[in-house]
């Protein structure tokens, strides 16, 4: 079934009748060619890539939830490529250009809408570093402009200018860059997968690996065994936990970053905006809804949720930038459990566990590379070579001394 | 969240920096560059309890080894991580 | 105003109000809700979607539909729930979410368009053309999307936060809570009871049932008078607690002013943090209905709402006409009797269930549902089906009853999940709830009174118990026993649209298409549907959503799901939030110890972190920022300059082991640093990378002191103690972090000696006794205790003296005027980046935490004979094979600028990201050299002096051609540091 303004249409004056589900709920076959584990953003759209680019269908996604029940359903919902080092910018341009024709390519709309962001910056030093991040912006393709205080005035001019501890001085604008609706891109990714015959299997938890003479065979899971030819792992937070029962250690910690939405309001901020002296950025959505987000929590958690520290602090950062959505009020928080890698970039490669790829690592930023990611991922399960934009993003770079610290803080993934 | 400070009570966790896995304080010894990039890089990250580095920066400048569940943030004990230090030096000794 | 008898209103006072424009008036103790009801105002807002007449639901938080525009101007106040404002004189109130008049919303067609608009329909459409998304459909959505608008100017209120402590917190004063409190507080438990009402009693105030054969107002006001006598007992009205947090931590937001017209000396909210060592939740329960056709008009209420606003606040629900009531339990009866009690005519009650019995002289109509009603702005019929076919019935209102929800959200916020209780027909707190909240009353399933009263102490009893306090003998007072008998009827069956959540506008049939679509799991169906997402938080909707779900796929309700909560349980602004700290107030200010000196000389400030530094200093004439700038970089270069570099951190390393431990912590040798001598030092993260740098000096056998870079003060010393306290406990090093504690100026310039030499007391400054990198301890002007650091930024003949931070501005003072003669000059942070940039020093923009000893042509600092951190790892590969290098950078055209950020390319190369060479990492205009200079790293750099490369900036259109040249642009030999 293919979805358009004429189907909604024609479907609304026969009551509804012909809708069909979104997807199948099949059960688990014995084999596939591929399992992907993890139904969240990047595993189905790992799965879509592998049955349209590399026309692999026998492939299963095992969710141990719901589809769509990790990071990609709980975010802040944007979508940029404006990343400063060579291994990261090439890959989220990249994902910025399949985000442009993702609608049309999964029949599902995603609400990809490219109203900007504008990251701020309050000192000269900021700008300096901006300069050279939107250079190479420019270098790899992606767009972007460097605003001067009254640039920045002539966009929000309700900013607080005038009464500020650390004064705006400009901006780093990426007009291409915007939000989608994160739920739209799971379920349009999950959709057609299923159209393309991927098997989509939920409350399917992996509870071990089976692996022998170091290749994997399949997976075990709360709905019996699996046989793969080969398994991708795209699980998020829980990616220590998973590669665990291959034997492996990962350089990633799994941490909880908040994010929040206040109440429906009228259209009020029209694109991205971050705070370059605090930590709040803030966008609203279709819905009218502010959200926004800030730091990380800080400490190891897989409990969703966090505390009133970082509320306060988002808050304080909130308030200090725009004093006129005071008298907004915080509708929901939630907590989402981050994979922070090591230098704050991702991993999509083989493991020592020869059939057994990982895609992790995406610290809180994982949403913008939905589509790059599961494109990468099904080009390496599928043929086996790294993706042209993601050849920087090997497990052993650690190791080998080339990580890709886009902050400069080492092997400190609270402080990415 | 509330930490017990094993000199103060429980003081407000916002009162300390995090570091991370108190398996920092097991520095490998010498140049073994492998040892060195796993201590640097690799963490169990466990999904239960975790032995953490926690530093009394807005206090007694202490740092302290929390023993935590990650799952429900329960905390089970702290210690100074001197001692915890110590004590490594003595078994290893 | 028509009013019914009693209530908790004084009806001695009235106050004015309007609302759309429209003046009424009220009485202290009224919501703008009951105000309206009782001004006989049905209509007060539009649902979100179809834009469907809406009145008021509820009495209290939960309310779908009065969502108003409190007040006007900068104080405008979106989305607030009629329910909860507390009626003031001079109150002003608008609908919102409607184009035109709200009983003629022109968006109102978007009603007769609904069946385009079914659940998800947007997901499906508005694809085709791709560009028209951002200039067409999305525009027009966000504008009808939201409710309420900002006010669009800076929120003029204060607010603030504070920390509370406590043995037991009680959330929520109803029946359970105050007998909670009252046994707590008799037991001299330090109390914090906590309600969102602006009176204590919760439901207890709604109700007509006598408590000890009295009126319980008596009771409650008795109770009230105990525990304000009691100086353990805190009561916050007006506060809602609306998260609960780890070890006992809760947020409260306590509503200081929003009662008032304006707060004037007030903050208008608290942002409290309570850390309770127990907490007992007694948050009441909320009444659901049952969605039928067309059961959204104006006039149809719940049940119980209808009680309280008719006991509560003496307001007839139908001015139009008699009330019926829809109900499936024996509680819609009670609103029966009281009504009737009140003089107001009972239409009818229909009863869902079979069986059902009068409780007084009304009609029931037993084994009834109401089918349809009738009304375009107001409820003027319903429909109602029962065993002797259907029939129409006039009426004013309809009360709704489908039972009650405990109000559990706080027990899971935790993620515990609720338990579904069969014979309750109702979710109660799980297991996983946060540590020590025990729940009682009515949100743990006990909401008659009987049982809530006995249940708050119980709650309260186990808590002492907990916290070793023996609980006191608590009597109860008598109440009547209830029974609520619900039937597990949730929907009444029906073609046309019933409405389960009003707010957002979903439907049963959004349900059953949702179920269609396989968006089954309870997340997939509120994300789908956007059930629960509007601002009252599905507080009416979700439970029975999930009910109309279980029927679908022939579950039951748990297996279909349940819904946990997170904060915050009702909305809470984000002004109060971000407590108070806004504007100028964002963040503390430090200040150096010279920043009332160079306050007084001219200086402009700029933020260094949480620093504020003197930028420059404006002479008389100058107008432009580098006139200052250039002239304080020539009098240093000539003269003598003065500089407050206190920011740089400062720690204290004494201890027999102090040498050793430093050559663990820097990169290069330190135990083997002569006493009175200074070294350079490079710090390295554990994964090799550049951390720091500064200076290390060598005050005595056991004492050194180290510098910082500004920014690194913290962390470096945090690093140190990890090392001292974690890594090597073993030695004997203490370290203490000085930063605060010495005042540091910066004396540079040819005539720097000259200078320092009126200072000291008979120090000799002589470069043989005092060489260059040479530290002493002295004392200066008189006997002041001081550190001498020949140490150089700039590149001239410099020092550092450092006092004790309170002599710091006297000091800078003393040097001004004793150096009168010898040009002494201030010079701000902007000359010292320009003469640092000319001597080819590092500082934040080249330390950018990605940066090795080897890029800044350092790395044989990097010893390989000792064990330090960083050390091994910055030996790997990828390190080492890091081949840019620290350069200068001239323009070819003097005339032109050296934009930091600019990236480098060959000459002539086609810029891209292959092609990347490197970066300009700082520039400045070099009054020395005459025109622009800048720092960068460069492929090969040090290969390449000469070279001519390009600096483009494409990012604002620019590209330069540059020389690559040594970083040193002044005194490369170091002739003048020795002088």
């Amino acid at each position: 079934m293919k979805f358009s303004g004429f189907r909604v249409f024609a479907e609304a004056m026969r009551g509804h009748k012909g809708w069909r589900p979104l997807w199948r709920d099949p059960e688990p076959q014995p084999g596939y060619d591929v399992v992907i584990v993890g139904g969240g953003g990047h595993g189905l759209a790992t799965a879509f890539y592998l049955a349209e680019v590399h026309g692999i269908r026998r492939v299963a996604v095992l969710e141990k939830g719901w589809l769509g029940s990790g990071n990609i359903g709980r975010n802040t919902t944007i979508i940029r490529s404006n990343y400063l080092l060579p291994g990261n910018q090439p890959f989220y341009e990249f994902s910025m250009k399949l985000w442009e024709g993702l609608e049309q390519a999964i029949n599902f709309n995603a609400m990809v809408s490219q109203r900007g962001i504008l990251n701020l910056f309050h000192s000269d030093g900021q700008r300096d570093a901006y300069r050279r991040r939107g250079n190479a912006m420019h270098l790899s393709g992606a767009d972007a402009e460097l605003l001067d205080q009254d640039g920045v005035r002539r966009m929000y001019p309700w900013l607080n200018f005038d009464n500020a501890r650390f004064p705006i001085k400009g901006g780093l604008l990426q007009r291409r860059a915007g939000t989608a609706r994160h739920d739209g891109v799971a379920w349009g990714y999950a959709r057609a997968a299923d159209q393309r015959g991927v098997d989509l299997i939920q409350n399917c938890e992996v509870t071990g690996f089976r692996i022998e003479n170091g290749t994997v065979r399949g997976v075990e899971t709360s709905r019996g065994y699996i046989a793969a030819g080969k398994v991708g792992v795209a699980v998020a937070g829980s990616s220590s936990r998973v590669m665990a029962q291959a034997g492996m250690r990962l350089p990633i910690e799994s941490h909880v970053l908040q994010a929040f939405v206040s109440e429906g309001l009228k259209p009020a901020i029209d694109g991205v905006i971050t705070f370059g002296a605090g930590h709040f950025y803030v966008s609203q959505s279709d819905k009218g809804g502010l959200v926004f987000g800030g730091d990380i929590d800080g400490y190891n958690s897989y409990a969703q949720r966090g505390n009133l520290p970082v509320v306060e602090d988002v808050l304080e950062g909130g308030m200090a930038l725009m004093p006129r959505i005071g008298r907004a009020r915080l509708l929901r928080s939630w907590g989402g459990v981050m994979d922070m890698s090591m230098d704050g970039s991702p991993i999509i490669d083989r493991t020592p566990v020869e059939g057994l790829y990982l895609n992790a690592g995406w610290c809180y930023g994982g949403f913008k590379a939905t589509p790059a990611s599961g494109f990468a991922f099904a080009h390496l399960l599928a043929t086996g070579q790294s993706h042209p934009t993601a050849k920087a993003y090997r497990l052993d770079r650690f190791a080998r001394g080339h990580v890709i610290d886009e902050k400069g803080v080492g092997a400190r993934p609270n402080l990415h | 969240m509330l930490i017990p400070h094993p000199l103060l009570g429980l003081r407000d966790a916002q009162e300390f920096t995090y570091l991370g896995d108190a398996s920092l304080i097991d520095r490998p010894e010498g140049s073994d560059e492998a040892a060195l990039a796993d201590y640097v890089y690799l963490r169990d990250n466990p999904a239960g309890l975790h032995r953490e580095l926690w530093f009394h920066e807005q206090g007694d400048r202490s740092w302290l080894v929390v023993t935590r569940n990650t799952l429900t943030h329960e905390i089970v004990s702290a210690e100074l991580a001197r001692d915890v230090a110590l004590a490594r030096k003595e078994g290893v000794a | 105003m028509t009013r019914l008898t009693g209530g908790l209103i004084d009806r001695s006072q009235s106050l004015s109000f309007t609302f759309d424009g429209t003046r009424y008036t009220g009485h202290p103790g009224d919501t703008l809700a009951s105000a309206l009801l009782a001004n006989g105002v049905r209509l007060v807002g539009r649902s979100f979607k179809y834009h469907r007449p809406r009145g008021i639901v509820a009495a209290g938080s939960e309310e779908p539909n009065a969502m108003v525009t409190l007040r006007e101007g900068a104080r405008a106040e979106p989305n607030t729930r009629a329910t909860m404002a507390e009626l003031f004189d001079g109150l002003s109130a608008r609908s919102q979410n409607h184009v035109g008049p709200l009983s003629f919303d022109m968006l109102a067609v978007n009603d007769l368009l609904s069946p385009f608009f079914a659940a998800g329909f947007y997901y499906k459409t508005f694809m085709w053309p791709r560009a028209f998304w951002e200039k067409l459909y999305e525009p027009a959505i966000r504008r009808a999307a939201g409710l309420g608008a900002l006010s669009e100017q800076a929120d003029p209120d204060a607010y603030d936060r504070g920390f509370l402590h406590c043995d037991l917190l009680i959330i929520g004063a109803g029946a359970a809570g105050l007998t909670a409190a009252l046994t707590a507080g008799r037991a001299g438990a330090r109390v914090v009871l906590a309600d969102e009402d602006f009176r204590l009693g919760g439901r207890l105030m709604a109700e007509s049932d006598l408590l000890d054969h009295a009126p319980a107002t008596q009771w409650i006001a008795s109770v009230e008078a105990e525990l304000r006598a009691l100086p353990n007992v805190r009561i916050l009205p007006r506060t809602t607690v609306f998260g609960a947090y780890d070890h006992g931590i809760y947020g409260a937001v306590e509503r200081v002013a929003d009662h008032l017209p304006t707060p004037g000396t007030l903050v208008r909210q608290t942002l409290w943090r309570i850390t309770a060592k127990r907490a007992v939740l007694a948050a009441g329960a909320t009444e659901r209905h049952i969605p039928f056709a067309d059961n959204d008009r104006p006039g149809v209420m719940l049940a119980g709402a209808m009680r309280a606003y008719a006991n509560r606040w003496a307001t007839a629900p139908g001015t139009k006409g008699p009330v019926a009531i829809f109900t499936n339990n024996d509680d819609g009866h009670r609103t029966a009797v009281d009504l009737m009690a009140k003089g107001v005519p009972i239409a009818a009650v229909i009863d869902a269930r079979a069986r059902s019995e009068a409780q007084g002289d009304y009609r029931v109509i037993a084994g009834g549902m109401v089918t349809g009603t009738r009304g375009r702005l107001g409820l003027r019929s319903i429909a109602v089906q029962h065993s002797g076919g259907s029939e129409s019935l006039s009426v004013g209102a309809l009360g709704v009853s489908g039972g009650w929800n405990p109000n559990v959200h706080l027990a899971s916020h935790h993620r515990g999940r609720p338990v579904w209780d069969e014979a309750r027909l109702a979710f109660l707190p799980g297991q996983g709830g946060p540590g020590g909240l025990i729940a009682a009353g009515a949100c743990a399933g006990q909401g008659s009174t009987v049982d809530a009263l006995a249940d708050g102490h119980r709650a309260a009893v186990q808590a002492l118990a907990d916290l070793g306090l023996t609980a006191p003998a608590l009597a109860l007072p008598h109440a009547h026993p209830r029974a609520e008998n619900t039937a597990p009827i949730w929907h009444v069956p029906g073609k046309r649209r019933a409405w389960v959540d009003f707010q957002n506008d979903v439907t049963v049939k959004d349900i059953a298409l949702a179920h269609q679509e396989n968006m089954r799991p309870v997340e997939h169906l509120k994300r789908w549907t956007t059930l629960g997402m509007a601002t009252d938080q599905g507080k009416t909707a979700n439970v029975t959503a999930l009910a109309v779900m279980a029927e679908l796929t022939g579950k039951s309700i748990p297996q279909t799901g349940t819904t946990i909560f997170r904060p915050p349980y009702t909305g809470v602004s984000l002004g109060v939030l971000g407590g108070g700290d806004t504007g100028t107030n964002f963040r503390p200010r430090r200040l150096t110890p010279t920043h009332t000196w160079a306050k007084a000389q001219g200086a402009v400030f700029v933020e260094v972190g949480p620093w504020m530094r003197a930028q420059y200093f404006v002479r008389p004439g100058e107008t432009y920022w580098r006139q200052s700038v250039d002239r304080e970089v020539l009098a240093v270069r000539s003269g003598v300059g003065l500089c407050d570099v206190t920011t740089l951190g400062k720690i204290d390393v004494q201890g027999a082991d102090a040498g050793l431990f430093l050559d663990r912590v820097y990169a290069n040798a330190m135990a083997s640093l002569k006493v009175g001598m200074v070294r350079y030092g490079l710090m390295l993260r554990e994964d090799g990378t550049l951390y720091d740098d500064g200076t290390c000096a060598r005050l005595a056998e056991d004492h050194y002191v180290v510098t910082t870079t500004t920014a690194n003060a913290g962390p470096v010393y945090a690093q140190m103690e990890f090392a001292r306290q974690c890594l090597w406990p073993d030695l004997d090093v203490q370290l203490i972090s000085t930063t605060d504690a010495w005042a540091q100026i910066a004396v540079a310039g040819p005539k720097a000696r000259a200078l320092l030499e009126r200072v000291v007391d008979g120090f000799d400054l002589s470069n043989e006794a005092f060489p260059f990198m040479a530290c002493a301890p002295l004392t200066v002007c008189g006997g002041t205790r001081a550190r001498l650091f020949r140490i150089s930024f700039s590149g001239e003949l410099a020092y550092e003296l450092a006092v004790p931070a309170r002599y710091g501005n006297a000091l800078m003072a003393r040097l001004m005027e004793l150096g009168a003669d010898l040009g002494a000059t201030p010079y701000g942070t902007e000359a010292l980046g320009v003469m640092r940039i000319e001597k080819g020093h590092a500082a934040g923009a080249e330390l950018t935490g990605q940066t090795t000893a080897q890029m800044l042509g350092l790395g044989k600092m990097v010893s390989k004979k000792k064990d330090a951190i960083g050390a091994v790892m910055s030996r790997r590969g990828g390190l080492g094979d890091d081949s840019r290098r620290l350069v200068g950078l001239v323009p070819l055209d003097a005339s032109h600028t050296v934009t930091p950020g600019a990236h480098l390319f060959t000459a002539g190369a086609h810029p891209s990201m292959d092609s990347d060479q490197g970066w300009v990492t700082s520039a400045a205009y070099s009054p020395h050299v005459g025109s622009s200079i800048g720092l960068a790293f460069l492929e090969r750099g040090d290969e390449r002096m000469g070279e001519v490369i390009t600096a483009a900036n494409p990012l604002q259109g620019q590209s330069v051609a540059v020389k690559v040249v040594s970083a040193h642009f002044v005194d490369p030999e170091g002739g003048r540091l020795r002088a």
